[in-house]
């Protein structure tokens, strides 16, 4: 196991050397001067010739790109251009709102996703399983900034139960009790992932009550909620491992709009908000961050894969 | 009273529109340390018939819809299913065509043998353990308590029906099921597998009912023979008597299936025609379309069950005249 693990951080390499090099040309491949366009519409071309040599953007293309990696490689992702702040602070002020709310989703979708999938798997073809599956099908296909307002309006304005927007640190007066404002936004993530997870955990469980062993589990007098659980479930799971990681880039995406409905301070916000502030740095290292991180939750997977069907081999 | 008695069982698979019977008065008995071969081609039905014995058809569309199965003196079908579940891979166990499969593929092959063993048995886990490994080299696993703890994907297939044999043979079952439980190995190992069931049997009096679709392999292991043939017992009779006289045309249709190694011809003998789909209604005998023997009397009326001899019964009208 360690030495795959091992193994599998070397292979990370290559991966991350062609992503740093999407990255970097993302600024230089905009057409135009990338000083220009970093200044803005009001520079006066003194600025931009300064900026421009300040960034180094008057040097070669592949002297600036491994320039940038070696400064990349030390924690260097830049300065941003808008906080006047480097770059990794401030990616480092939203990592505490998006760690907890990726957690509380991943909670919400485990918590609702593999019972009510189970349930629907064991009760197929009756009115339980066509309510679950609608219901899935529904969630599955609301979009999730229509989903947060909605919730919004009916647990936040009508029902005043959750906070409607924003989110104070754990740190600040309220401690753990701030977990409240990330409920809504959580719930608002998990609901289209969740109900994939449930289509899959039915799909899968139906796919294995079929096969062979699970006659032979029978044709040994087990109960059948121990042939379910035991037999069916343990080896659905192993398709529903593999789903999880998709289910984390979808996250990403979703973050993105579901952190700007709620206000919420976290990275997604602020990818949108450099996005408008054409602060390319924080952009870059952003995207860089969320590229790592994607291969990363993939080897936990892939790990988590091995662990549950002992057919893989980690070698 | 015999172990095992089917009496005049009925299995029908529901449709949409109605229920299209696959098994038709099919009656046997089975004595203890006895072995029932039953033979027939792919959907005569002799599956679904283990399948009901064993309790297994569960929730699919295929239902008993008449008859009577008893087991050890009691009633099969009037249990309910936990006292159903108590006997399943306790006093009756099943073995099945699919060793590749058969075994669930993320547990270690003990643990599946410990887990049939606490089902039925009050053992600590380490008791059912040591057991399994007793088991293991019962069936012939050579070290067995090395390969008590390996998956089922790192065993031949030969090895894999072997821990099968031995998960059902865990609680010492009076009766045992086998549905072709060679077919899906090598000839060789075919071999190395009845010839292991023949000798547990002899060792542990366990009554078998063995399924399969080969002559060859009914001949060597059986005491006794029914013959399916779409949902119907064409023929039953001791081994011996069978063999000694064919009387019915599709057993000596099977048997000259067979072909022979040292007569060199240039087209293997086979039964014209193909077995009746469900759907198809049949007035006469179910095997009259492919019979070289059929008559107009075949085509209206389907024969009854005669005792042709005494321990010998057929259903047919022509029972053992030949094309003359």
């Amino acid at each position: 196991m360690l030495a795959y693990t091992v193994k599998r951080l070397f292979t990370l390499i290559p991966t991350l050397l062609a992503a740093s090099i999407l990255v970097f040309l993302f600024v230089h491949l905009i057409p135009g001067d990338p000083a220009a366009i970093l200044l803005g519409d009001t520079a006066t071309p003194e600025e931009i010739a300064q900026l421009s040599a300040e960034m180094g953007f008057d040097r070669p293309l592949w002297i600036q790109y491994f320039l940038w990696l070696g400064n990349v490689l030390q924690g260097d992702l830049g300065i941003s251009i808008f906080f006047r702040e480097p770059v990794l602070a401030v990616i480092g002020s939203g990592a505490e709102t998006s760690i907890l709310l990726a957690s509380m989703t991943m909670f919400w979708i485990i918590l609702i996703g593999l019972p009510i999938g189970v349930l629907s798997a064991t009760k197929h073809g009756t009115w339980v399983d066509q309510i679950t599956s609608s219901g899935a099908m529904l969630a599955a296909s609301m979009p999730t900034f229509w989903l947060g307002l909605y919730l919004i309006m009916i647990f936040s304005v009508t029902l005043g139960w959750f906070p409607s927007s924003g989110f104070p640190s754990l740190s600040d007066d309220g401690g753990i009790t701030n977990l409240r404002y990330l409920i809504l936004p959580s719930l608002t993530l998990a609901a289209p992932n969740a109900a994939l997870i449930v289509r899959l955990v039915r799909a899968s469980m139906l796919d294995v009550a079929r096969e062979d062993h699970v006659r032979t589990a029978r044709a040994k007098g087990l109960h059948p909620a121990r042939v379910t659980i035991k037999h069916v479930f343990r080896n659905a799971l192993i398709a529903v491992a593999a789903a999880f990681g998709f289910t984390f880039a979808a996250l990403i995406s979703e973050a993105v709009v579901t952190e700007t409905v709620f206000s919420l301070p976290g990275i997604g916000r602020l990818v949108v908000q450099s996005i408008l502030r054409r602060d390319y740095p924080v952009i870059q290292g952003v995207i860089l961050v969320i590229v790592v991180l994607y291969m990363i939750i993939n080897l936990l997977v892939d790990l988590a894969y091995a662990r549950l069907d002992p057919r893989v081999s980690l070698k | 009273m015999a172990l095992l008695e089917v009496e005049n069982l009925e299995i029908a698979v529901s449709t949409q529109r109605n229920l299209l019977p696959v098994v038709q008065g099919v009656s046997f008995t089975v004595d203890e340390n006895e072995t029932l071969g039953i033979v027939g081609e792919s959907g005569c039905g002799k599956s679904l018939t283990s399948l009901a014995i064993m309790g297994l058809l569960g929730t699919s569309p295929v239902r008993i819809t008449g008859g009577s199965i008893h087991f050890d003196g009691m009633n099969l079908l009037a249990l309910s299913e936990r006292e159903r579940r108590a006997i399943m891979g306790n006093r009756m166990a099943m073995i099945f065509q699919e060793p590749m499969t058969s075994l669930n593929p993320v547990y270690r092959i003990g643990d599946q043998i410990v887990e049939n063993l606490r089902q039925h048995q009050n053992l600590s886990h380490a008791a059912a353990r040591d057991r399994s490994v007793e088991l293991l080299s019962l069936v012939r696993i050579p070290d067995p308590s090395e390969r008590i703890d390996s998956f089922p994907h790192q065993m031949s297939g030969g090895q894999r029906q072997r821990v099968m044999i031995a998960m059902a043979l865990s609680c010492d079952p009076k009766l045992l099921i086998a549905d072709e439980p060679t077919t899906a190995l090598d000839v060789t190992v075919q071999k190395e597998v009845l010839d292991l069931m023949a000798d547990l049997q002899s060792r542990m009096g366990t009554a078998i009912v063995l399924i399969s679709h080969d002559l060859g392999v009914i001949a060597e292991t059986c005491d006794k023979v029914a013959v399916m043939y779409r949902g119907k017992i064409a023929e039953a009779a001791s081994t011996a008597d069978l063999f000694a006289e064919l009387l019915h045309p599709y057993t000596r249709g099977l048997l000259n299936s067979i072909p022979v190694v040292d007569r060199d011809v240039e087209w293997l003998e086979a039964i014209p025609g193909r077995v009746p789909t469900l759907e198809e209604t049949l007035t006469g005998c179910a095997f009259q379309p492919r019979c070289e023997l059929a008559t107009e009397l075949c085509a209206c009326e389907a024969p009854q069950t005669t005792q042709f001899k005494p321990g010998h019964s057929v259903q047919c009208h022509f029972a053992g005249q030949d094309r003359s």
